[in-house]
C-alpha cells in the first residue's frame, strides 16, 4: 500500500516541487524583509524618539498576543474595506512582514539591551554619533550575538507560511493536501511535505552555525 | 448592549473562544507529561533509542501544525483507526508541544550542576530518588517560564487545526464575517479574546513563581 503510494507521488512530485519552492521564495522574501523591518524598528525604538518607540512597543506587544492566521485574516479581509486590494500572496506576504518583523524587533532590542555599555561609550568617545554608531559598531554585534534567536525566527516564518495555505496561497502544505484529497494518498503526500519542512529548516540551521563560526574568526 | 449592531454574535465567538481554550488546555497537559517523559527518556544510554528520539523531535520541531494537524487527520484513518477531528487535533497539538517540551527540559537538565547529583549519591539516594526529590524541583522551577512561553506560542498555533474542520475561535470569526459581510468586527472581538487567554496564562506563571518563592523562604 505504501509503496502504491510512493510510486503515485513521485508520478507528482512536480507539484509538490512548485509548492515547495513557493514555500521558499515566501520565506524567503519575508524573511528578509521581516530582518529589515525588525532592523528598522529597533533603531526607533533605541532613539530618542520617545512618543514613536512607545507606539511601536504597544504594536509589538499586540504582534506577540496575535495568532499568525489571525492577523492574516485581518490584512486578507480588512484591507480591501480601507479600499487596499492585494492578491492572496501579496497579503500573505504583508501579514508575514508585519508579524515576524515586530519578533524581529523585540529580539534585536532585547539583544541591544543586554550588549556591554562599555562598546556604546567608547564609540561615543572616538565620535561616532547617532545612526552611524548603530550602524559601525552597535549592529554588526548584535546580528552576531542575536544569530541563534534570529534564525529560530526564520524557522518560525518558513512554519507560518503554512498557514497561508487557509486563504488559497498554492505552497507545500496546499500541494500536499490536494494530492492527498486527489489520489488518497495521505501518507506519502503528508510525509512529503513534512520532509521538505525538515530539509528547508536544517538549512537554515546549517546556515546560522556557519555564519556564527565566520564571526567568530574575526572577532 | 445591542451587539449585532456592530457585528457581533458574542454568543458563538464565546463557544468558539471554549473550543479553543479547551483543546489547548488538553494539549498543553498531555504535552508536559508526553515532553518530560521524552527528556527522561533521551538521557538514557539505550542504544539506538536517543539518536532516534533526536531526529523524531528535529522533524516534529521542523513541521508547522497546520500540516501535522493534516497528517494526523488523513493517515490515521488510512492505518485503519477511526479518528475524530477533536481527537486528531489534541493528538497533532499534543505531538507539536511535547517535542519543545521536550528540548526545554533537556536544556535545564544539561545546566544542573552535577557537583549536586554527587552528593546525592554520596548520601545513598538512588536514581528514581534523585530525580524526583533533587533534579526535578530545581530544574522545574527553572524552566516554568520556558514551557509557558511554549504554551502561549500553542495557543498562537492552535487555529490552525481549523484546517481539519473545527471551528474554534479564529474560524467562528471568519465565519460570522462571512455572513454579516462585515469581516473585520468579529475578528478583532476574536482578538481580544486571545489576548485574554494569553494574558490569563501568564497571570497563572506569575502566581505559580511567587507561590515557589514564598515556598523557599
Amino acid at each position: 500500500m505504501i509503496v502504491h503510494e510512493l510510486v503515485v507521488a513521485w508520478k507528482h512530485i512536480g507539484d509538490l516541487l512548485d509548492g515547495a519552492a513557493l514555500t521558499v521564495v515566501l520565506s524567503v522574501v519575508a524573511g528578509a524583509s521581516s530582518l529589515l523591518l525588525g532592523c528598522g524598528l529597533t533603531l526607533v525604538l533605541m532613539s530618542r524618539q520617545r512618543r514613536l518607540a512607545s507606539v511601536l512597543r504597544g504594536f509589538i506587544e499586540l504582534m506577540r498576543c496575535t495568532p499568525f492566521l489571525l492577523l492574516a485574516y485581518l490584512v486578507y479581509y480588512g484591507l480591501p474595506s480601507f479600499g487596499l486590494r492585494m492578491s492572496n500572496i501579496q497579503s500573505g506576504l504583508l501579514a508575514l512582514l508585519l508579524y515576524h518583523g515586530a519578533y524581529v524587533a523585540q529580539i534585536l532590542r532585547a539583544g541591544w539591551l543586554a550588549r556591554p555599555r562599555e562598546e556604546i561609550e567608547a564609540g561615543l568617545a572616538f565620535g561616532f554619533r547617532g545612526v552611524l554608531l548603530a550602524r559601525r559598531l552597535i549592529l554588526p554585534n548584535l546580528w552576531t550575538s542575536c544569530a541563534p534567536a534570529l534564525g529560530n525566527q526564520m524557522i518560525q516564518v518558513v512554519k507560518d507560511t503554512s498557514f497561508l495555505t487557509i486563504i488559497a496561497v498554492p505552497e507545500l502544505t496546499s500541494a500536499a493536501n490536494s494530492l492527498q484529497s486527489n489520489y488518497y494518498i495521505p501518507f506519502a503526500a503528508l510525509f512529503s511535505a513534512v520532509f521538505f519542512y525538515w530539509l528547508i529548516c536544517v538549512v537554515i540551521e546549517l546556515g546560522v552555525s556557519m555564519l556564527r563560526r565566520k564571526a567568530e574568526r574575526f572577532q | 448592549m445591542n451587539f449585532t449592531q456592530w457585528g457581533l454574535e458574542p454568543g458563538p465567538l464565546l463557544l468558539g473562544a471554549l473550543v479553543t481554550l479547551g483543546l489547548t488546555a488538553i494539549s498543553i497537559a498531555l504535552g508536559q507529561v508526553v515532553g518530560l517523559g521524552l527528556a527522561l527518556l533521551r538521557r538514557q544510554q539505550w542504544g539506538l533509542l536517543s539518536p532516534l528520539l533526536a531526529a523524531y523531535i528535529s522533524v516534529i520541531r521542523a513541521t508547522p501544525l497546520l500540516t501535522l494537524a493534516l497528517a494526523v487527520f488523513f493517515i490515521t484513518p488510512a492505518l485503519g483507526y477511526d479518528i475524530s477531528a477533536p481527537a486528531a487535533a489534541i493528538l497533532a497539538m499534543t505531538i507539536n508541544t511535547s517535542a519543545f517540551n521536550c528540548e526545554i527540559w533537556r536544556g535545564g537538565f544539561a545546566q544542573f550542576p552535577r557537583d549536586q547529583l554527587d552528593a546525592a549519591k554520596a548520601g545513598g539516594m538512588g536514581a528514581t530518588l534523585r530525580l524526583r526529590r533533587i533534579v526535578l524541583p530545581q530544574v522545574g522551577r527553572q524552566v516554568l517560564p520556558l514551557l509557558v512561553n511554549e504554551m502561549t506560542i500553542l495557543i498562537k498555533n492552535s487555529p490552525a487545526v481549523a484546517v481539519i474542520g473545527i471551528v474554534e475561535l479564529t474560524r467562528t470569526a471568519v465565519r460570522i464575517g462571512a455572513n454579516t459581510y462585515r469581516p473585520l468586527p468579529p475578528l478583532i472581538a476574536a482578538l481580544v479574546l486571545y489576548i485574554l487567554i494569553i494574558w490569563l496564562v501568564v497571570a497563572a506563571q506569575r502566581y505559580l513563581e511567587r507561590h515557589y518563592k514564598a515556598r523557599l523562604t
